[in-house]
């Protein structure tokens, strides 16, 4: 169980650069351990679902390691789950990518399309629009920017953190014990310094 | 609301130490990429760049550890270029903390690299860079790629090779003027307009800026981002004032 440092086990299913989730999460007070180990990821205060890359190659990777089951059995517990990047993306029902149709885990609805915009990647630091509830974004004033890469998104629904690059996507997600964002809270300074610190205290 | 032009410096390292004069009094080591990260990351830069200029091979280990050091303790985005030939060499880096890799001379020697790694690692890690110089052929493109640091015309379209490695997987333009390149008097705006029509992926400006009035101009021609070498590491200019001449010109920064 949790002591005064939560346990965050970061799922380490082959997607890339999961040292910098590790880096920030502990810089915030966490206790991380990056593995591939259920054991752990089910024991743990907290599980990270990164990812970078494609849909169909993130969900290749997390089915291999056997981590949507995890990630299932833990939301059915009300454990905290948060999703980063393509880690989000896989939460929905369907990725389309390049006209490949994956599924996803589907622990949320909806699926994740391209998006409409000039220019893709969606690629820098842009705002966000969370709901009055939000816990991910307290204390968190509005001309505050996070970290974007990425092309697809998923459409946002009611309660959802919302961002705009051509049309209007779902930047951040809070249900219950799930949490996730699009954006990269490890790669968005002290900003995402400060949602990873909330996250945090969902913990225990 | 908008995405937040990017405002980028460019570290040259070479053997594991930052060269180009440094004259910041506040550090304890010029010299030292991670420290020169630490400080442009607490003066706002929404992005960095090292560019790995050692020419041995046998020295690349230090790059690896320094990309490593420096993803360890910045939490800003890091593009790593220079000398990257294979896709083991941009697994590497990215192995190492890399969020982005730049790809250059390799890739105009074999393009399909650009296709290989987009595919292993995802479009959105890799940069094309593309060193380019207005070209001194009558009857060539209006843009030319060079290699080998500039010296090297190929005779090939920047802005033709620019939009083919963007179909081949590229998810970023590193647009370097090399006549420009350490001029100081301001970004080849036009090289900059005809790329971004070419693309529809970010476009970043590199080489010539000189003084704070060039940063507006080359996000007017398209730019998504600005970078710059020598102007920040010999204190001519501040990251934030580079961001507050964009926001007086109505430019989103952060």
């Amino acid at each position: 169980m949790s002591g005064p440092r939560p346990d965050v086990v970061v799922l380490d299913y082959g997607s890339g650069n999961l040292r910098s989730a590790e880096r920030a999460l502990a810089r915030v007070g966490a206790e991380v351990t990056v593995t591939a180990d259920l054991d752990a990821a089910r024991a743990a205060d907290g599980l990270v679902v990164p990812g970078v890359g494609a849909f169909a190659a993130c969900m290749a990777g997390v089915d291999a390691v056997g981590g949507g089951e995890v990630v299932r059995e833990r939301l059915a517990a009300g454990r905290p789950v948060l999703g980063i990047c393509v880690g989000m993306q896989i939460l929905y029902q369907l990725g389309d990518e390049h006209g490949v149709r994956t599924e996803g885990l589907g622990v949320l609805e909806g699926s994740v399309r391209r998006l409409t915009a000039p220019v893709l990647p969606h690629m820098g630091w842009n705002v966000v629009t969370p709901p009055p509830e939000s816990v991910l974004f307290e204390g968190i004033d509005a001309e505050t920017r996070f970290y974007f890469v990425h092309s697809y998104a998923a459409a946002a629904r009611a309660g959802d953190t919302v961002a705009e690059h051509g049309e209007a996507f779902a930047a951040a997600v809070e249900r219950g014990p799930l949490a996730a964002t699009q954006f990269h809270p490890e790669k968005s300074g002290d900003a995402g310094a400060h949602v990873l610190r909330n996250w945090l205290r969902t913990l225990s | 609301m908008t995405v937040a032009v990017r405002v980028i410096p460019c570290l040259d390292v070479d053997g594991g130490r930052v060269v180009k004069g440094v004259n910041f009094t506040d550090l304890r080591d010029a010299g030292d990429p991670v420290e020169m990260a630490r400080l442009y990351d607490a003066e706002g830069a929404d992005e960095l760049t090292f560019l790995d200029i050692t020419a041995s091979s046998g020295n690349r280990e230090t790059t690896y550890d320094i990309v490593r050091r420096t993803a360890e303790q910045v939490f800003i985005p890091l593009t790593v270029g220079g000398g990257v030939r294979s896709v083991d060499d941009v697994d590497r880096l990215l192995r190492a903390g890399a969020d982005k890799v730049g790809i250059n001379t390799a890739a105009v020697a074999r393009p399909e690299l650009v296709r290989e790694c987009a595919l292993r690692f995802g479009s959105q890690c890799i940069v094309l860079s593309v060193d380019a110089r207005r070209s001194r052929e009558p009857g060539g493109p209006a843009f030319e790629v060079t290699t080998h640091g500039g010296r090297q015309g190929t005779g090939i379209d920047a802005v033709a090779w620019a939009a083919r490695a963007v179909e081949l997987g590229a998810g970023e333009i590193l647009l370097n003027s090399m006549d420009a390149d350490g001029t100081q008097d301001g970004y080849d705006l036009e090289m900059i307009t005809s790329v971004r029509a070419a693309v529809n992926v970010p476009v970043i400006a590199s080489g010539g800026a000189g003084s704070l009035d060039h940063f507006a101009p080359a996000v007017g021609a398209g730019a998504d981002a600005v970078l710059a070498a020598s102007v920040f590491h010999f204190g001519r200019m501040r990251i934030s004032e580079v961001k507050k001449v964009l926001r007086d010109a109505a430019i989103a920064v952060r």
